[in-house]
């Protein structure tokens, strides 16, 4: 798991919409085969890291190294390096088949003979995807939608997917599915950073864990150790019994 | 075939390479503009000063009208692209009425509001029909191209399109500097028809007739905008003899289609195959239509 140089690197990562600080420095290091969490709150700035990578945000200062290789600062360049977002809200083209909307990840490929492979490959991880093929891809539901997000970014052959948020609004049975594909990705070999709200799944499916909050990195550790942590159990995890309310 | 059957079959074949070029920049790449009129005034002057004061052969002289317009597309679409949405429709409004106020003062190349006179009649039926096939022919290639998908893609979702690794902002520009090399050169061959150009004819009302038929033949549809622009120009010639009552007709069917069919006349389909299986579909299960919106 320890490679000497991360397969994604973030360096004291500054983000502002106008006046207002998103990300204060930000840095942390994904290795290569890892799945990687970074769990924080509403408004703590996972999103904004994750559109940072993506150069769909200006950055205000520090730097993002792919392999130890600067990143590019062109979203359209940063997929053809090798890293992939899957955004959050999934964003599939509604009036599009299944089909045509993981074409359209393959898009920026060169290796075009490759693409039927790798076609087969999504759909031995998501099967659902192939009886509904020629189905528009508005008319599946959420968690079938998730499920095409996620396999049109993988169809750009990612070294590194990135996660925004792959649990929104869907049904836990659902999710439940989802994340166990999701240690299969890794397994098959693709790096996994993800940004989640639901701490409790991200951590039980991670390596390491981030823990984001107001703009600041304020605890990393193994996955374990952070669902072991009282601190990290009281702000996101809560004991179960008392979901919701403040402990007295 | 009577002259006047030849001259509609010329201004449809005319009408048709304008709107197509409109429909790839407003129905396959999700760009509206409110001032294509103003590269077809650039496509028709160009063509005009080259034959009549260059004596250069009509053919280049149409191609170069095309790429003239190409090149002024270019220059004004790198900065405004990167307005979205609205703001491009109200800024493209500018662009148009620019490029007309440009010809009208220019008086010692344009000759200015007075029109320009004596062009050859080289838009006969056989060269319109000619261009009409091979534009046509080209424009269908296209869309069904890696850069049809491309287009449609910034279309569907801007943001995603970018995530899976479009270059979006090329893309864009391209969709504009292809949609002006139509309208320049339906321009210069328009010129050729009627042998005499004005500033005035290629205004705003031109520009909302063009982007209009491709909102009634239906947004990504080009067969949908060629039906749209054939019967668009079949109305305004069928009804030429009370022509004082033509606009009203015009509207009305502009607003029947509104309130009818809001997707046009072909939604997003094309006339084949797919088509047919959809609508026999729709007909043997009575489903409903659900191919918009996403359900979650």
């Amino acid at each position: 798991m320890s490679a000497a140089v991360p397969i994604l690197e973030v360096q004291d990562l500054h983000v502002s919409y106008g006046a207002i600080k998103a990300l204060r420095g930000v840095s942390l290091k994904v290795y290569e085969g890892e799945i990687v969490s970074v769990i924080g709150a509403n408004g703590a700035g996972k999103s904004t890291m994750m559109q940072a990578i993506m150069a769909q945000v200006p950055r205000e200062s520090g730097q993002i190294y792919l392999e130890g290789k600067e990143l590019a600062s062109k979203s359209y360049q940063v997929v053809t390096q090798g890293i992939s977002l899957t955004p959050e809200g999934r964003r599939v083209f509604a009036p599009l088949s299944v089909y045509d909307n993981l074409m359209m990840g393959a898009f920026p490929r060169k290796d075009r003979h490759k693409i039927e492979e790798d076609l087969t490959w999504v759909f031995s991880l998501f099967p659902r995807l192939e009886e509904r093929r020629e189905q528009y891809a508005g008319t599946l539901s959420g968690g079938e939608q998730q499920m095409l997000a996620i396999a049109r970014s993988l169809m750009s052959r990612p070294r590194v997917l990135l996660l925004d948020e792959p649990s929104l609004g869907l049904a836990p049975i659902i999710i439940k599915d989802i994340f166990r594909e999701l240690k299969r990705i890794n397994s098959e070999g693709v790096t996994i950073l993800l940004v989640e709200q639901n701490a409790r799944q991200a951590l039980m499916l991670s390596h390491r864990g981030y823990v984001l909050q107001t703009g600041n990195l304020i605890l990393e550790g193994r996955s374990e150790e952070l669902l072991a942590n009282p601190e990290v159990e009281e702000a996101y995890l809560g004991t179960g019994k008392t979901t919701g309310t403040v402990k007295k | 075939m009577s002259g006047y059957t030849e001259g509609i079959i010329i201004l449809l074949c005319i009408n048709a390479i304008a709107a197509m070029g409109v429909s790839v920049l407003t129905g396959f790449t999700g760009i509206f503009s409110l001032g294509h009129a103003g590269y077809m005034a650039v496509g028709a002057y160009t063509t005009a000063i080259l034959t009549v004061e260059y004596g250069v052969h009509y053919i280049p002289a149409i191609l170069l009208g095309g790429a003239m317009a190409m090149v002024i597309a270019y220059v004004i679409g790198v900065p405004t692209l990167k307005l979205m949405g609205d703001y491009y429709a109200i800024a493209s409004i500018g662009l148009g009425e620019a490029i007309r106020l440009i010809l009208e003062n220019w008086q010692s190349v344009t000759r200015g509001a007075r029109g320009y006179p004596g062009i050859e009649g080289y838009t006969t039926l056989y060269v319109s029909l000619a261009f009409f096939a091979v534009m046509a022919f080209g424009m269908f290639n296209l869309i069904n191209s890696r850069f049809g998908r491309a287009f449609k893609a910034c279309r569907d979702d801007y943001i995603a399109a970018s995530l899976l690794g479009f270059n979006t902002a090329r893309y864009r520009i391209l969709s504009l500097v292809i949609s002006a090399f139509y309208c320049g050169v339906a321009g210069a061959l328009l010129g050729g028809f009627l042998s005499f150009i004005q500033p005035i004819m290629f205004d705003m009302i031109k520009s909302t007739e063009l982007t209009s038929v491709v909102v009634f033949g239906g947004l990504g549809s080009m067969s949908g905008t060629l039906l749209g622009a054939s019967i668009i120009t079949l109305v305004t010639e069928l009804f030429r003899p009370i022509s004082q009552y033509r606009m009203l007709i015009y509207g009305a069917i502009l607003v029947l289609i509104m309130v009818i069919r809001p997707e046009g006349i072909m939604g997003q389909y094309e006339l084949g195959p797919r088509l047919f299986r959809r609508l026999k579909d729709k007909f043997s299960f009575r489903n409903r239509d659900n191919s918009e919106g996403r359900s979650s």
